[in-house]
Protein backbone atom coordinates (compact mmCIF):
# COMPACT_ATOMS: atom_id res chain seq x y z
CA UNK A 1 0.00 0.00 0.00
CA UNK A 2 2.76 2.66 1.00
CA UNK A 3 4.70 1.47 -2.05
CA UNK A 4 1.98 1.98 -4.07
CA UNK A 5 0.94 5.13 -3.04
CA UNK A 6 4.94 6.32 -3.60
CA UNK A 7 4.69 5.47 -6.80
CA UNK A 8 1.80 7.03 -7.52
CA UNK A 9 3.09 10.42 -5.79
CA UNK A 10 6.01 9.63 -7.91
CA UNK A 11 4.35 9.85 -11.35
CA UNK A 12 2.53 12.51 -10.22
CA UNK A 13 4.74 14.45 -9.72
CA UNK A 14 7.08 13.11 -12.71
CA UNK A 15 4.39 14.21 -14.84
CA UNK A 16 3.57 17.62 -13.28
CA UNK A 17 7.49 18.55 -13.55
CA UNK A 18 7.51 17.48 -16.88
CA UNK A 19 4.22 19.68 -18.16
CA UNK A 20 5.29 22.58 -16.07
CA UNK A 21 8.49 22.64 -17.92
CA UNK A 22 6.65 22.58 -21.14
CA UNK A 23 4.64 25.04 -20.37
CA UNK A 24 6.99 27.52 -19.43
CA UNK A 25 9.27 26.68 -22.54
CA UNK A 26 6.26 27.41 -24.24
CA UNK A 27 4.96 30.83 -22.58
CA UNK A 28 8.74 31.75 -22.82
CA UNK A 29 8.68 30.93 -26.57
CA UNK A 30 5.81 32.86 -27.14
CA UNK A 31 6.32 35.48 -24.92
CA UNK A 32 9.17 36.22 -27.59
CA UNK A 33 6.44 36.54 -30.07
CA UNK A 34 4.07 38.68 -28.00
CA UNK A 35 6.92 40.98 -27.33
CA UNK A 36 7.53 41.92 -31.14
CA UNK A 37 3.72 41.98 -30.89
CA UNK A 38 3.36 44.73 -28.03
CA UNK A 39 6.40 46.41 -29.43
CA UNK A 40 5.21 46.61 -32.53
CA UNK A 41 1.55 47.49 -32.06
CA UNK A 42 2.92 50.33 -29.71
CA UNK A 43 5.45 51.65 -32.46
CA UNK A 44 2.58 51.95 -35.30
CA UNK A 45 4.07 48.79 -36.92
CA UNK A 46 2.32 45.43 -37.71
CA UNK A 47 4.92 42.87 -36.51
CA UNK A 48 6.00 39.59 -37.66
CA UNK A 49 3.28 37.89 -39.60
CA UNK A 50 5.08 36.16 -42.58
CA UNK A 51 5.23 32.71 -40.61
CA UNK A 52 2.12 31.12 -40.27
CA UNK A 53 -1.13 32.54 -39.25
CA UNK A 54 -0.78 36.16 -37.53
CA UNK A 55 3.10 34.81 -37.15
CA UNK A 56 2.00 32.26 -34.84
CA UNK A 57 5.18 29.76 -35.94
CA UNK A 58 7.42 32.75 -35.69
CA UNK A 59 9.11 31.35 -32.32
CA UNK A 60 9.58 27.60 -33.78
CA UNK A 61 11.30 29.48 -36.81
CA UNK A 62 13.42 31.48 -34.29
CA UNK A 63 14.40 28.24 -32.34
CA UNK A 64 15.71 26.31 -35.71
CA UNK A 65 17.73 29.63 -36.92
CA UNK A 66 19.27 29.53 -33.25
CA UNK A 67 20.26 26.20 -34.09
CA UNK A 68 21.56 26.10 -37.80
CA UNK A 69 23.64 29.17 -37.08
CA UNK A 70 27.41 28.29 -36.81
CA UNK A 71 28.42 27.90 -32.98
CA UNK A 72 31.34 30.13 -32.92
CA UNK A 73 33.81 30.34 -30.05
CA UNK A 74 36.32 33.07 -29.28
CA UNK A 75 40.08 31.40 -29.21
CA UNK A 76 40.60 33.16 -26.00
CA UNK A 77 37.76 32.45 -23.86
CA UNK A 78 37.62 29.97 -21.14
CA UNK A 79 36.44 26.86 -22.78
CA UNK A 80 34.56 25.49 -20.05
CA UNK A 81 33.20 28.49 -18.46
CA UNK A 82 31.92 29.84 -21.46
CA UNK A 83 30.31 26.66 -22.41
CA UNK A 84 28.96 25.92 -18.59
CA UNK A 85 27.29 29.45 -18.34
CA UNK A 86 24.53 29.65 -20.70
CA UNK A 87 23.42 25.99 -19.15
CA UNK A 88 23.47 27.65 -15.51
CA UNK A 89 21.80 30.43 -16.68
CA UNK A 90 18.98 28.00 -17.98
CA UNK A 91 18.91 25.57 -15.19
CA UNK A 92 18.29 28.31 -12.05
CA UNK A 93 15.51 29.93 -14.53
CA UNK A 94 14.07 26.52 -14.83
CA UNK A 95 14.48 25.89 -10.86
CA UNK A 96 12.46 28.16 -9.71
CA UNK A 97 8.74 27.26 -11.17
CA UNK A 98 8.88 24.43 -8.93
CA UNK A 99 7.61 25.76 -5.77
CA UNK A 100 5.30 28.11 -7.50
CA UNK A 101 0.99 26.71 -7.13
CA UNK A 102 -0.26 27.15 -10.09
CA UNK A 103 -3.73 26.14 -8.74
CA UNK A 104 -5.89 24.85 -5.83
CA UNK A 105 -6.06 20.81 -5.38
CA UNK A 106 -7.75 18.69 -7.90
CA UNK A 107 -9.51 15.14 -7.44
CA UNK A 108 -7.85 12.72 -10.26
CA UNK A 109 -8.86 9.42 -9.90
CA UNK A 110 -10.19 9.38 -6.38
CA UNK A 111 -6.78 10.76 -4.79
CA UNK A 112 -5.83 14.65 -4.37
CA UNK A 113 -3.77 16.52 -6.73
CA UNK A 114 -2.11 19.23 -5.85
CA UNK A 115 -1.22 21.72 -8.67
CA UNK A 116 2.14 22.31 -7.57
CA UNK A 117 5.63 20.42 -7.32
CA UNK A 118 6.93 21.24 -4.28
CA UNK A 119 4.80 22.52 -1.16
CA UNK A 120 8.28 23.66 0.80
CA UNK A 121 7.61 25.67 4.04
CA UNK A 122 10.08 28.03 2.95
CA UNK A 123 8.74 28.45 -0.99
CA UNK A 124 9.52 32.05 -0.99
CA UNK A 125 13.48 31.78 0.12
CA UNK A 126 13.52 29.27 -2.02
CA UNK A 127 12.78 31.84 -4.89
CA UNK A 128 14.84 34.08 -3.50
CA UNK A 129 17.99 32.07 -3.41
CA UNK A 130 17.53 30.58 -7.08
CA UNK A 131 17.19 34.29 -8.15
CA UNK A 132 20.44 35.65 -6.71
CA UNK A 133 22.11 32.51 -8.43
CA UNK A 134 20.87 33.66 -11.80
CA UNK A 135 23.10 36.24 -11.57
CA UNK A 136 26.14 33.44 -11.73
CA UNK A 137 25.35 32.37 -15.48
CA UNK A 138 25.50 36.55 -16.46
CA UNK A 139 29.03 37.05 -14.75
CA UNK A 140 30.57 33.72 -15.89
CA UNK A 141 29.25 33.67 -19.27
CA UNK A 142 30.89 37.40 -19.35
CA UNK A 143 33.92 37.01 -17.80
CA UNK A 144 34.79 33.43 -19.64
CA UNK A 145 34.31 35.46 -23.01
CA UNK A 146 37.39 37.01 -22.33
CA UNK A 147 35.94 40.69 -23.90
CA UNK A 148 36.12 43.87 -22.33
CA UNK A 149 32.26 44.54 -23.07
CA UNK A 150 31.38 41.52 -21.62
CA UNK A 151 33.62 41.78 -18.68
CA UNK A 152 31.51 45.23 -17.92
CA UNK A 153 28.09 43.75 -18.35
CA UNK A 154 29.00 41.05 -16.14
CA UNK A 155 30.18 43.31 -13.43
CA UNK A 156 27.39 45.63 -13.58
CA UNK A 157 24.75 43.01 -13.76
CA UNK A 158 25.97 41.50 -10.55
CA UNK A 159 26.31 45.10 -8.74
CA UNK A 160 22.49 45.71 -10.25
CA UNK A 161 21.17 41.82 -8.93
CA UNK A 162 22.81 42.62 -5.70
CA UNK A 163 21.97 45.97 -4.73
CA UNK A 164 17.80 45.00 -5.75
CA UNK A 165 17.87 41.73 -4.31
CA UNK A 166 17.96 43.39 -0.99
CA UNK A 167 14.86 46.11 -1.54
CA UNK A 168 13.31 42.84 -2.95
CA UNK A 169 14.10 40.68 0.02
CA UNK A 170 12.83 43.54 2.72
CA UNK A 171 9.81 43.99 0.19
CA UNK A 172 8.90 40.20 1.06
CA UNK A 173 9.67 40.46 4.73
CA UNK A 174 6.71 43.05 4.92
CA UNK A 175 4.36 40.56 3.16
CA UNK A 176 5.36 37.49 5.83
CA UNK A 177 4.79 39.48 8.62
CA UNK A 178 1.31 40.30 7.31
CA UNK A 179 0.63 36.23 6.62
CA UNK A 180 3.15 35.15 8.73
CA UNK A 181 4.07 32.15 6.26
CA UNK A 182 6.90 31.56 4.24
CA UNK A 183 4.56 28.93 2.38
CA UNK A 184 3.66 29.97 -1.30
CA UNK A 185 0.75 27.83 -1.09
CA UNK A 186 -0.40 29.03 2.50
CA UNK A 187 -0.04 32.56 1.20
CA UNK A 188 -2.05 32.06 -1.71
CA UNK A 189 -4.63 30.14 0.37
CA UNK A 190 -5.05 33.30 3.04
CA UNK A 191 -6.22 35.28 0.07
CA UNK A 192 -9.58 33.92 -0.81
CA UNK A 193 -11.77 35.74 -2.96
CA UNK A 194 -10.59 39.58 -3.45
CA UNK A 195 -8.65 39.60 -0.57
CA UNK A 196 -5.77 40.40 -1.74
CA UNK A 197 -2.12 40.99 -0.30
CA UNK A 198 -1.78 43.68 -2.43
CA UNK A 199 -4.69 45.72 -0.85
CA UNK A 200 -2.74 46.19 1.98
CA UNK A 201 0.98 45.90 0.89
CA UNK A 202 0.69 48.53 -2.37
CA UNK A 203 4.35 50.38 -1.24
CA UNK A 204 5.40 47.06 -0.72
CA UNK A 205 3.90 45.93 -4.02
CA UNK A 206 5.71 48.57 -5.96
CA UNK A 207 9.15 47.95 -4.62
CA UNK A 208 9.12 44.33 -5.39
CA UNK A 209 7.72 44.99 -9.00
CA UNK A 210 10.82 47.59 -9.72
CA UNK A 211 12.87 45.25 -8.36
CA UNK A 212 11.99 42.50 -10.12
CA UNK A 213 12.05 44.28 -13.64
CA UNK A 214 15.57 44.83 -12.76
CA UNK A 215 16.27 41.42 -11.73
CA UNK A 216 15.20 40.11 -14.91
CA UNK A 217 17.11 42.44 -16.59
CA UNK A 218 14.32 44.20 -18.42
CA UNK A 219 14.27 47.38 -19.50
CA UNK A 220 14.52 50.52 -17.81
CA UNK A 221 17.16 48.27 -16.37
CA UNK A 222 18.68 46.48 -18.60
CA UNK A 223 21.94 48.38 -17.90
CA UNK A 224 23.83 44.47 -19.01
CA UNK A 225 23.14 44.30 -22.03
CA UNK A 226 22.97 48.07 -22.71
CA UNK A 227 23.49 47.87 -26.55
CA UNK A 228 24.60 51.66 -26.95
CA UNK A 229 26.80 51.27 -24.91
CA UNK A 230 28.33 47.65 -24.59
CA UNK A 231 27.39 46.44 -28.13
CA UNK A 232 25.30 42.87 -26.83
CA UNK A 233 26.75 43.03 -23.19
CA UNK A 234 27.34 39.73 -21.88
CA UNK A 235 26.36 37.95 -24.60
CA UNK A 236 28.76 39.65 -26.97
CA UNK A 237 30.54 36.79 -28.17
CA UNK A 238 28.29 33.97 -27.94
CA UNK A 239 26.12 32.40 -31.30
CA UNK A 240 23.87 29.84 -32.25
CA UNK A 241 21.81 28.33 -29.20
CA UNK A 242 24.40 29.51 -26.20
CA UNK A 243 23.10 32.78 -27.12
CA UNK A 244 19.15 31.32 -27.94
CA UNK A 245 19.62 29.76 -24.22
CA UNK A 246 20.35 33.25 -22.68
CA UNK A 247 17.87 34.94 -24.41
CA UNK A 248 15.42 32.49 -23.62
CA UNK A 249 16.19 32.29 -20.00
CA UNK A 250 15.34 35.79 -19.34
CA UNK A 251 12.04 35.24 -20.59
CA UNK A 252 11.65 32.05 -18.36
CA UNK A 253 12.51 34.50 -15.59
CA UNK A 254 10.05 37.24 -16.93
CA UNK A 255 7.56 34.22 -16.61
CA UNK A 256 8.28 33.28 -13.52
CA UNK A 257 8.64 37.02 -11.93
CA UNK A 258 5.32 37.71 -12.92
CA UNK A 259 3.62 34.14 -11.52
CA UNK A 260 5.49 34.95 -8.19
CA UNK A 261 3.86 38.52 -8.11
CA UNK A 262 0.96 37.16 -9.04
CA UNK A 263 0.81 34.68 -5.79
CA UNK A 264 2.08 36.92 -3.81
CA UNK A 265 0.43 39.92 -3.96
CA UNK A 266 -2.86 39.44 -6.65
CA UNK A 267 -4.25 36.08 -5.02
CA UNK A 268 -2.86 33.30 -7.07
CA UNK A 269 -5.22 31.09 -8.25
CA UNK A 270 -7.93 33.25 -6.28
CA UNK A 271 -11.17 34.91 -7.86
CA UNK A 272 -14.43 35.81 -6.11
CA UNK A 273 -16.55 32.82 -6.58
CA UNK A 274 -13.91 30.39 -6.75
CA UNK A 275 -15.23 26.53 -5.85
CA UNK A 276 -13.74 23.79 -4.97
CA UNK A 277 -15.05 21.44 -7.93
CA UNK A 278 -12.82 19.73 -10.86
CA UNK A 279 -14.30 22.89 -12.69
CA UNK A 280 -13.56 25.26 -10.20
CA UNK A 281 -10.26 24.24 -9.75
CA UNK A 282 -9.18 24.45 -13.42
CA UNK A 283 -10.70 28.03 -13.25
CA UNK A 284 -8.24 28.85 -10.59
CA UNK A 285 -5.60 27.60 -12.70
CA UNK A 286 -6.92 29.62 -15.95
CA UNK A 287 -7.26 33.02 -13.39
CA UNK A 288 -3.99 32.31 -11.92
CA UNK A 289 -2.25 32.01 -16.19
CA UNK A 290 -4.46 35.01 -16.68
CA UNK A 291 -3.04 37.06 -14.01
CA UNK A 292 0.32 36.37 -15.11
CA UNK A 293 0.28 36.99 -18.62
CA UNK A 294 -1.42 40.29 -17.35
CA UNK A 295 2.09 41.22 -15.77
CA UNK A 296 4.02 39.60 -18.59
CA UNK A 297 1.90 42.30 -20.63
CA UNK A 298 3.06 44.51 -18.21
CA UNK A 299 6.52 44.24 -18.37
CA UNK A 300 6.57 44.69 -21.84
CA UNK A 301 4.54 48.00 -21.98
CA UNK A 302 6.80 49.41 -19.82
CA UNK A 303 10.03 48.16 -21.82
CA UNK A 304 8.75 49.84 -24.80
CA UNK A 305 7.42 53.19 -22.91
CA UNK A 306 10.43 54.00 -20.68
CA UNK A 307 14.00 54.82 -21.93
CA UNK A 308 16.84 53.40 -19.90
CA UNK A 309 18.34 54.38 -16.61
CA UNK A 310 21.93 55.70 -16.31
CA UNK A 311 23.96 53.30 -14.18
CA UNK A 312 24.31 56.12 -11.01
CA UNK A 313 20.54 56.66 -11.62
CA UNK A 314 20.34 52.79 -11.28
CA UNK A 315 22.01 52.64 -8.42
CA UNK A 316 20.73 55.64 -6.45
CA UNK A 317 17.22 54.53 -7.19
CA UNK A 318 18.06 51.17 -5.39
CA UNK A 319 20.04 51.87 -2.27
CA UNK A 320 18.75 55.81 -1.92
CA UNK A 321 15.29 55.15 -2.73
CA UNK A 322 13.39 51.58 -2.31
CA UNK A 323 15.75 50.33 0.30
CA UNK A 324 15.01 53.00 2.88
CA UNK A 325 11.57 53.17 1.16
CA UNK A 326 11.31 49.41 1.67
CA UNK A 327 12.42 49.43 5.34
CA UNK A 328 9.51 52.09 6.04
CA UNK A 329 7.14 50.08 4.81
CA UNK A 330 7.92 47.03 7.19
CA UNK A 331 8.19 49.63 9.93
CA UNK A 332 4.11 50.26 9.11
CA UNK A 333 3.34 46.97 8.47
CA UNK A 334 5.19 45.55 11.72
CA UNK A 335 3.55 48.43 13.62
CA UNK A 336 -0.14 47.34 12.26
CA UNK A 337 -0.18 43.55 12.70
CA UNK A 338 0.77 44.25 16.02
CA UNK A 339 -2.09 47.07 16.48
CA UNK A 340 -4.67 44.55 15.21
CA UNK A 341 -3.45 41.61 16.63
CA UNK A 342 -4.16 42.40 20.03
CA UNK B 1 19.12 6.10 0.98
CA UNK B 2 19.80 8.63 3.38
CA UNK B 3 23.54 7.07 3.52
CA UNK B 4 23.63 7.27 0.11
CA UNK B 5 22.65 10.79 -0.68
CA UNK B 6 24.89 11.76 2.49
CA UNK B 7 28.12 10.28 1.04
CA UNK B 8 27.73 11.13 -1.81
CA UNK B 9 27.37 14.64 -1.10
CA UNK B 10 30.28 14.29 1.61
CA UNK B 11 32.33 13.02 -1.14
CA UNK B 12 31.40 15.79 -3.14
CA UNK B 13 32.23 18.48 -1.08
CA UNK B 14 35.20 17.22 0.18
CA UNK B 15 36.87 17.18 -3.56
CA UNK B 16 34.88 20.27 -4.42
CA UNK B 17 36.99 21.91 -1.41
CA UNK B 18 40.41 20.35 -2.45
CA UNK B 19 39.43 21.79 -5.90
CA UNK B 20 38.93 24.82 -4.97
CA UNK B 21 42.57 24.95 -2.78
CA UNK B 22 44.78 23.08 -5.66
CA UNK B 23 42.92 24.98 -8.74
CA UNK B 24 45.59 28.01 -9.98
CA UNK B 25 42.71 29.72 -11.37
CA UNK B 26 41.25 32.31 -8.64
CA UNK B 27 37.94 32.77 -10.34
CA UNK B 28 37.72 28.76 -11.14
CA UNK B 29 38.30 28.55 -7.24
CA UNK B 30 35.60 30.55 -6.50
CA UNK B 31 33.05 28.27 -9.03
CA UNK B 32 34.66 25.27 -6.69
CA UNK B 33 33.78 26.81 -3.35
CA UNK B 34 30.01 27.49 -4.63
CA UNK B 35 29.75 23.90 -5.92
CA UNK B 36 30.72 23.37 -2.02
CA UNK B 37 28.50 25.23 -0.33
CA UNK B 38 25.38 23.10 -2.60
CA UNK B 39 26.92 19.93 -1.50
CA UNK B 40 27.05 21.29 2.30
CA UNK B 41 23.21 22.56 2.14
CA UNK B 42 22.35 19.31 0.40
CA UNK B 43 23.44 17.78 4.04
CA UNK B 44 21.23 20.70 5.91
CA UNK B 45 18.15 19.42 3.36
CA UNK B 46 18.95 16.12 4.45
CA UNK B 47 18.71 17.08 8.30
CA UNK B 48 14.96 18.98 7.52
CA UNK B 49 16.52 21.96 8.43
CA UNK B 50 15.84 23.52 4.98
CA UNK B 51 15.62 27.02 6.01
CA UNK B 52 19.28 26.52 7.01
CA UNK B 53 19.63 25.26 3.65
CA UNK B 54 18.31 27.99 1.53
CA UNK B 55 20.04 30.93 3.96
CA UNK B 56 23.33 28.96 3.21
CA UNK B 57 22.63 29.79 0.06
CA UNK B 58 21.23 32.76 -0.10
CA UNK B 59 23.78 34.78 2.24
CA UNK B 60 26.99 32.88 0.86
CA UNK B 61 26.25 31.62 -2.71
CA UNK B 62 23.80 34.85 -3.38
CA UNK B 63 25.61 37.25 -1.62
CA UNK B 64 29.39 36.50 -0.52
CA UNK B 65 30.51 34.31 -3.45
CA UNK B 66 29.00 37.03 -6.02
CA UNK B 67 30.88 39.90 -4.18
CA UNK B 68 34.24 37.78 -4.57
CA UNK B 69 33.95 36.97 -8.13
CA UNK B 70 33.15 40.90 -8.89
CA UNK B 71 36.71 41.66 -7.11
CA UNK B 72 38.29 38.90 -8.76
CA UNK B 73 37.02 39.53 -12.17
CA UNK B 74 38.08 43.53 -11.68
CA UNK B 75 41.62 42.62 -10.35
CA UNK B 76 42.02 39.55 -13.59
CA UNK B 77 44.62 38.18 -12.01
CA UNK B 78 47.28 35.83 -13.61
CA UNK B 79 49.79 34.10 -13.56
CA UNK B 80 52.53 36.72 -14.43
CA UNK B 81 50.70 39.33 -12.22
CA UNK B 82 51.24 37.19 -9.25
CA UNK B 83 53.99 38.39 -6.83
CA UNK B 84 56.61 35.59 -6.30
CA UNK B 85 56.86 34.13 -2.87
CA UNK B 86 60.19 33.76 -1.08
CA UNK B 87 60.72 30.82 1.20
CA UNK B 88 60.19 32.73 4.33
CA UNK B 89 56.73 33.54 3.69
CA UNK B 90 55.83 30.27 2.61
CA UNK B 91 57.12 29.29 5.58
CA UNK B 92 55.18 31.32 7.63
CA UNK B 93 52.10 30.85 5.95
CA UNK B 94 52.57 26.74 6.73
CA UNK B 95 53.23 27.53 10.22
CA UNK B 96 50.10 29.72 10.70
CA UNK B 97 47.70 27.55 8.78
CA UNK B 98 49.19 24.31 10.57
CA UNK B 99 48.59 25.63 13.14
CA UNK B 100 44.76 26.27 12.68
CA UNK B 101 44.25 22.63 11.39
CA UNK B 102 46.15 21.42 14.82
CA UNK B 103 43.51 23.72 16.60
CA UNK B 104 40.26 22.40 14.61
CA UNK B 105 41.78 18.75 14.43
CA UNK B 106 42.06 19.09 18.59
CA UNK B 107 38.42 20.60 18.54
CA UNK B 108 37.01 17.74 16.68
CA UNK B 109 38.88 15.21 18.52
CA UNK B 110 38.01 16.29 21.73
CA UNK B 111 33.99 16.39 20.38
CA UNK B 112 34.04 13.41 19.32
CA UNK B 113 34.17 11.89 22.67
CA UNK B 114 30.98 14.04 23.80
CA UNK B 115 27.90 11.93 23.43
CA UNK B 116 25.66 12.62 20.66
CA UNK B 117 22.39 14.17 21.24
CA UNK B 118 19.21 11.86 19.74
CA UNK B 119 17.78 14.04 17.90
CA UNK B 120 14.13 13.13 18.03
CA UNK B 121 12.21 15.65 16.55
CA UNK B 122 12.04 16.19 12.80
CA UNK B 123 10.61 19.04 12.64
CA UNK B 124 13.15 21.11 14.77
CA UNK B 125 14.96 22.44 11.88
CA UNK B 126 11.93 24.08 10.52
CA UNK B 127 12.10 27.65 10.41
CA UNK B 128 8.91 28.32 13.01
CA UNK B 129 11.09 25.99 15.63
CA UNK B 130 14.29 27.41 14.75
CA UNK B 131 12.82 31.39 14.97
CA UNK B 132 11.43 30.36 18.61
CA UNK B 133 14.60 29.35 19.70
CA UNK B 134 16.50 32.12 18.54
CA UNK B 135 14.37 34.57 20.00
CA UNK B 136 13.95 33.02 23.15
CA UNK B 137 16.44 30.90 24.46
CA UNK B 138 19.48 32.25 22.16
CA UNK B 139 18.36 36.04 22.46
CA UNK B 140 21.36 37.35 23.79
CA UNK B 141 23.57 35.85 21.70
CA UNK B 142 21.83 36.94 18.62
CA UNK B 143 21.11 40.05 19.53
CA UNK B 144 25.08 40.41 20.10
CA UNK B 145 25.56 39.07 16.36
CA UNK B 146 23.51 41.67 15.01
CA UNK B 147 25.19 44.75 16.79
CA UNK B 148 28.64 43.20 15.48
CA UNK B 149 27.04 42.94 11.89
CA UNK B 150 26.15 46.70 12.23
CA UNK B 151 29.52 47.61 13.64
CA UNK B 152 31.22 45.38 10.76
CA UNK B 153 28.92 47.86 8.17
CA UNK B 154 29.57 51.58 10.03
CA UNK B 155 33.13 50.76 9.67
CA UNK B 156 32.77 49.83 5.91
CA UNK B 157 30.71 52.67 5.11
CA UNK B 158 33.64 54.98 6.93
CA UNK B 159 36.29 53.17 4.92
CA UNK B 160 34.76 53.59 1.74
CA UNK B 161 34.42 57.24 2.39
CA UNK B 162 37.16 58.79 0.94
CA UNK B 163 37.50 62.58 2.74
CA UNK B 164 36.25 62.43 6.49
CA UNK B 165 35.48 65.98 7.43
Amino acid sequence: MFLLFTTALLLEKSILVLALFTVTLGVAAYATLAERKVAAAMQDRVGPNRTGPFGLLQPIADGVKFFMKEDFMPNSAERWLYILAPGAFMFVACMTSAVIPWGTELTLFGRPVALQVADLNIGILYILGFTSLGVYGVMVGGWASNNKYSLYSAIRASAQMISYELAMGLALIAVVMLTGTLSLREMAEQQAGLNWNVWYQPLGFLIFFVCALAECNRAPFDMAECETELIGGYHTEYSSMKLGFFLFAEYINMFIACAVIAVVYFGGYNFPGLDPSWLGGLMGLVVMLAKTFFFIFVFMWIRWTLPRFRYDQLMQLGWKTLVPLAMVNMLLTGTFVLVFES
Amino acid sequence: MTLAVFLTLAIASIVFALLMVLTKNPVHSVIFLLLTFFAVAGQYVLLNAQFLAVVHIIVYAGAVMVLFLFVLMLLNLNTEAEPRQTARWKLAAALVSGMLMLTLVGTLRAGAALPIPENTDPHVGLVQNLGKVLFTDFVVPFEMAGILFLAAMVGAVLLAKREIR
